[in-house]
């Protein structure tokens, strides 16, 4: 007997996003990476077209993260000062398809770092690795925006991915991507409806945008809130799908931020013996976190931890694997 | 909301002398501003008052099509006419409109198959339109077999309840909303629904008020598409809101904007 797999036709297709640039095209990127493009939801390859893999970032920063836990901090224990030998190492070692770099030192409360100290290290993190990056800055929306149009200026053409611009303050992230040819995060507080109109405002501002938008829905961890981030990625990506074109952008989520300053990574065995050991707990919470958003279409993954990476880079290639119905 | 520009008919009077006269102009300005309005298909109607609608509708085609890439929704009573336009049509027209006769749905429903056309379906017959919606649903479920029977696809039907202007048939309203929902139980995937919105209001004043109050009530009840006065702005604001009342697209605070510019 023939079994009749029912397929969902949708009309709308997630834009397709170009990370990075190489030599030919402006940048000097060894290669550039695209997410998006979906034409049905997470890995349902029977029904429709997922061009291009998910992919992680890991998290490198320009000031020693003291609040990382020792067992994380161990893994990158020889290159912590120095965020260029950091990201090399994420790259080569660990297998990060691209470097998410924050600059906390410019954090007026930490460091209050000038323009020019970030932009030397954006420099020498450019030099270092050959893919593509992910740029923020230190949260801090006054001084990001003093900090972010020079370093989108130094690093003119090589496609940087800007972080993150928010409702309340998107002109001066949108106008350096534009100016510099740069892509950039639009980021909304677990809202699909600012998800949204953030995806028109910066539209607006240049057409040309529309095509360089990857959206941080705003995630939560495993226990804080991760199905209600899951639902609204959830319903955003299937309203792309039905052609609301304004929410038609690959996703980005910053999981080992929301992970690991949670107790279950934090706390040690002895404090909380029936959790099991801290290492494979803390690492198996920003795992199983970033499974779960896997499936709710999530393109870009922010993590910490080399251990969750590599598991969910194995589930990555494991998802990619045709499961198509059609010859049956 | 699918709209159909309802504005190139011979009953507007400029449309009636550019037809006499021969002149595209005011028709392709029609084209292009409900175009650029958010029409998806462009209604045409060659009037009342032409001798020959066989060559006017072949006209009005030609000259439409000049100014515009957008859809025909051939508007005729002289499925001649109509024809004539089919085989001038760059690309897939629908046909406006055919009532639940049977040697008219046979002729119609023919044309659309030869032509790749959409069709338009009217509920009523030889006797006029029924005041109930059961009869309505009667004469929708003719149209659904005959549609059917020629193979062609459901979703390529519209059926129009036929609505009556509010100041002379009031009693008519309830029976067309309970005819659009019912319409939508008569097979699986049901045929569309379309309406020609302004009939509503022929002959009342505060036309708009009512055109768009109307509309978003049978939008409610699965009014899918409208033949309307599509540079009616509040018309178009008043539809964008039932779009998100009705959870069809996801709410943001530009959604008007949003929908006027998708509809382009």
């Amino acid at each position: 007997m023939v079994v009749e797999i029912y397929k969902e036709k949708y009309r709308g297709q997630i834009r397709e996003v170009v990370l990075g640039a190489t030599g030919a095209e402006g940048g000097t990127r060894s290669h550039t990476i695209t997410v998006g493009g979906e034409t049905t939801l997470p890995f349902l390859h029977f029904e429709g077209k997922i061009p291009n893999r998910p992919v992680v970032a890991m998290e490198v920063w320009d000031i020693v993260p003291e609040d990382w836990p020792a067992g994380l901090k161990e893994y990158f224990a020889d290159v912590l000062n120095d965020p260029a030998a950091w990201a090399k190492k994420c790259v080569d070692v660990y297998g990060a398809d691209l470097i998410a770099l924050y600059f906390k030192s410019a954090d007026p409360e930490i460091r209050d770092a000038s323009a020019s100290e970030c932009v030397a290290t954006l420099k020498k993190v450019l030099e270092a690795v050959g893919v593509p990056l992910i740029v923020y800055g230190c949260g801090n929306a006054e001084k990001d925006n003093l900090i972010i149009g020079p370093l989108a200026e130094a690093a003119e053409g090589e496609n940087l991915l800007l972080g993150g611009a928010e409702l309340d303050n998107y002109r001066s992230i949108a106008a350096a991507a534009m100016a510099y040819k740069h892509s950039l995060i639009a980021q909304s507080p677990i809202d699909i409806n600012i998800a949204k109109q953030l995806n028109i405002l910066i539209s607006e501002m240049s057409a040309g945008l529309l095509g360089r938008i990857v959206m941080d829905p705003t995630i939560a961890a495993l226990g804080y809130g991760l199905e209600y981030s899951y639902s609204i990625m959830e319903r955003a990506r299937l309203g792309a799908l039905n052609g609301d074109k304004m929410l038609a952008m690959p996703m980005i989520g910053n999981v080992g931020h929301e992970v690991w300053n949670k107790k279950e990574a934090a706390v040690s065995a002895s404090e909380e013996p029936g959790w099991g050991e801290q290492a494979e707990r803390s690492m198996a919470w920003e795992a199983v976190t970033a499974m779960a958003l896997l499936h709710s279409g999530m393109d870009i993954l922010v993590m910490r931890h080399p251990g969750a990476v590599r598991l969910i880079k194995k589930s990555i290639d494991d998802l990619m694997k045709e499961n198509s119905y059609a010859t049956t | 909301m699918i709209l159909i520009g309802e504005r190139i008919n011979g009953m507007f009077s400029d449309i009636a002398r550019a037809i006499s006269e021969k002149d595209p102009r005011p028709i392709q300005e029609w084209a292009k501003k409900q175009e650029a309005m958010g029409a998806a298909y462009l209604d045409l109607n060659v009037g009342p008052s032409v001798a020959d609608r066989v060559s006017a509708m072949r006209w009005l085609v030609e000259v439409t099509q000049e100014a515009s890439s957008l859809p025909l929704c051939l508007d005729s009573t002289d499925y001649d006419a109509i024809e004539a336009g089919l085989e001038v049509c760059k690309r897939p027209a629908m046909i406006n409109s055919v009532p639940a006769i049977q040697e008219k749905m046979d002729r119609v429903f023919a044309m659309a198959l030869k032509y790749d056309a959409e069709v338009i379906g009217l509920a009523m017959n030889e006797e006029g339109i029924p005041k109930d919606s059961e009869s309505r649903i009667a004469l929708a479920m003719e149209l659904v077999a005959n549609c059917d029977a020629h193979g062609i696809p459901l979703e390529r039907l519209y059926i129009d309840p036929l609505v009556l202007p509010c100041n002379v048939g009031q009693d008519h309203g309830p029976e067309v909303f309970e005819t659009l929902r019912q319409v939508k139980l008569l097979s699986n995937p049901p045929p569309r629904t379309t309406l020609g919105l302004s009939n509503i209001s022929q002959g009342a004043k505060n036309r708009k008020l009512i055109n768009r109050t109307f509309a978003v009530m049978a939008m409610a009840c699965g009014l899918d598409s409208a033949i309307a006065n599509v540079c009616d702005q509040e018309l178009l604001e008043a539809v964008a809101t039932a779009r998100i009342l009705l959870n069809m697209d996801i709410y943001c605070d530009s959604y008007v904007d949003v929908f006027k510019s998708q509809n382009k």
